[in-house]
């Protein structure tokens, strides 16, 4: 208990040490760029994005490693990657830590996504698949090729989560040039990367989006969950625009895929 | 004939109180579009991009069958007939689960408000949703698609529904429900869908399976013949205020009243009242049948948020009916052993 205490106090120093470099935010102060205004006169940040980077893998720091299904060879080995956490490592509790481990020990079985659940926020964001952006003045929508997984950010009529849902319960809000979306209300059967990185019901996410250039958006997403982390944390990434004149959503309906590997051993077994 | 336990409970239950008032306005003028007498016309509201607005939240729940019933041999019924309709059908969705019988196993459909009675629903005065042909029923199904059928039966043959996961229907699956469309059909419950726009694109939100359909209206060619979907590929225009979505490249695995993987749907979408979207599709399969044939029905206003509908993820329906039918097959398998040891 009293390391708990510590480490809350050590989180609220940190914490406010992290404040002061994401007060710099201002992504548009930085790269100088204005985003274009819908007919509603708000920063536009609709089109189809998509994120390039290995945080699928890991969002820690980690090298390239084996595939854990050994028929996927090279294709299914894991490539390395410097990391998306500011700070480099998540700040687990000592037992959230061993968690994730044994979730990456396990992860075969236990990575919600490969049964095409929904992915969870922000997973959903820097999976290797496109999602799309349609934004109105009262409701903006994220809409992800994975599993066809369905975001609605709320811009107006701001309420906590009714229920516990797997992509969370979106409000939003114009700060200047960025949309600031807060999220709960989570189930804490998701996961945050494919190595076991991991959060609890109690995930609060506050996602930051600017536009920096006509083709890229900043992401900067914070996550807090005392029950997991010992302080707040975040990650940081671009987004890339699928700039194809062609681009469009494809679906993913990806639950026939594991049906034979959710219920498979309940097929009716035929004599010879 | 839906009763699964593991579906969240729609927003509809919230207007349960307010179903009732809101079922028996406006709407009849414009569900018999044409046979009504010529009304104001409507100042369709526009979005800030100048497109006409569409958007909210609908539900195109309704009490009309797709094709009209044997002897019916006329297109409206008066409002008492329509009246009489509505509330037989909804004593029957109350009376259907009564304490200790099956269907009480589930949850009682109408605690929650999913039955149709206790939703907004549009009073439709048409004997059907089709309206051509005239006589309010599907054509006749042609050579090839009976040949189509007959080959599906044949392949369904010594199946049963429970031998495996992919054996089952698609609903009861998660994969996606009959009705998800295009055309999107009612379905039995949570018939509930959000529109929203951008300049460039339409989103439609169909609750049941979170299933978003994305239209865009750049203009853009028709989609690759081989990139094939469940939902198909859709292309969108304004023609004056109407929402004009054709889409091909449907995948098949979802026919629609055993219609084919070239079937051509071209869905319009009139705003014809603050409260009222009229929802009229075309159907265009020539390997199934001879000629074209249209359906028209409103979507009435309800109330939001729709709430995301997690099916496969709390899917023990599924697993623990197959569970169930190997244990069944077990016991028999044991009853049969005991039966030939005596």
């Amino acid at each position: 208990m009293r390391d708990r205490l510590f480490a809350w106090t050590i989180a609220a120093v940190l914490a406010g040490a992290g404040l002061a470099l994401v007060a710099l935010p201002a992504v548009a102060q930085e790269t100088g760029y204005t985003a274009p205004r819908t007919a509603d006169g708000t920063p536009d940040l609709n089109g189809i994005w998509q994120a390039l980077n290995n945080a699928h893998w890991n969002v820690e720091p980690h090298s390239a490693d084996f595939s854990p299904v050994r028929e996927l060879g090279a294709l299914g080995a894991v490539p390395g990657g410097l990391g998306v956490v500011e700070g480099g490592a998540i700040p687990y509790t000592p037992e959230a830590l061993a968690q994730r481990d044994e979730n990456f020990a396990n992860r075969l079985e236990r990575d919600p996504a490969i049964k095409c659940y929904l992915p969870g926020t922000p997973r959903a964001t820097y999976m290797p698949y496109p999602f799309q952006i349609i934004q109105s003045r009262s409701h903006i929508m994220i809409i992800h090729e994975f599993a066809g997984a369905v975001r609605t950010i709320y811009m107006e009529d701001h309420m906590e989560s009714p229920a516990d849902t797997w992509m969370g319960w979106s409000n939003g809000r114009w700060e200047g040039e960025t949309l600031v979306v807060e999220t709960s209300g989570f189930y804490g059967d998701t996961w945050l990367d494919r190595a076991g990185n991991h959060h609890s019901t109690a995930l609060r996410v506050v996602e930051r989006f600017t536009a920096r250039s006509p083709e890229t958006l900043d992401y900067h997403v914070t996550l807090e969950d005392p029950n997991v982390y010992t302080r707040p944390w975040s990650m940081r990434m671009p987004l890339y625009r699928r700039v194809e004149p062609n681009a469009e959503l494809m679906e993913f309906r990806c639950v026939e895929f594991v049906e034979d590997l959710i219920y498979g051993h309940l097929r009716k077994q035929v004599d010879p | 004939m839906h009763h699964r336990t593991r579906w969240l409970p729609s927003v509809a239950a919230v207007v349960v109180a307010a179903g009732v008032s809101l079922m028996p306005v406006a709407v009849e003028a414009q569900a018999s579009s044409g046979a009504g007498p010529a009304a104001e016309p409507y100042e369709v509201p526009r979005t800030a991009d100048g497109h006409p607005d569409l958007q909210g939240f609908w539900t195109n729940q309704t009490y009309t069958p797709l094709e009209r019933p044997e002897g019916v041999d006329k297109a409206f019924y008066t409002v008492e007939e329509v009246a009489a309709i509505e509330s037989g059908r909804a004593e029957r969705e109350f009376a259907q689960t009564t304490p200790g019988t099956i269907p009480d196993v589930h949850y009682d459909f109408t605690q929650f408000g999913l039955d149709r009675s206790q939703s907004p629903f549009a009073r439709n005065l048409r004997t059907s949703l089709i309206v051509d042909p005239p006589n309010g029923r599907l054509p006749p199904v042609n050579a090839e698609g009976r040949r189509r059928a007959a080959e599906v039966a044949a392949a369904r043959e010594g199946v049963g529904r429970w031998d495996s996961a992919e054996a089952n229907q698609l609903d009861d699956r998660c994969i996606i429900m009959r009705g998800a469309g295009p055309p999107m059909m009612n379905a039995g419950y949570n018939a509930n869908y959000q529109i929203v726009q951008n300049r460039d694109y339409v989103m439609i939100l169909v609750e049941m399976i979170h299933d978003a359909r994305i239209i865009p209206l750049d203009g853009r060619p028709a989609p690759p013949e081989r990139a094939r979907q469940w939902m198909g590929m859709s292309r969108g225009r304004w023609e004056g205020d109407t929402l004009v979505v054709e889409t091909t490249n449907i995948n098949g695995k979802n026919p629609f009243n055993g219609s084919s993987d070239r079937m051509r749907v071209t869905e319009r979408f009139t705003r014809v009242a603050d409260d009222t979207i009229l929802y009229r599709f075309t159907v265009d399969d020539p390997l199934t049948w001879d000629r074209p044939w249209t359906a028209e029905m409103p979507m009435k206003e309800t109330i939001g948020p729709l709430f995301e509908h997690a099916c496969h993820e709390g899917n023990y329906g599924l697993y623990n009916t197959l569970v169930g039918a190997r244990l069944e097959e077990q016991r028999a398998a044991e009853a049969a052993a005991r039966e030939s040891g005596r």
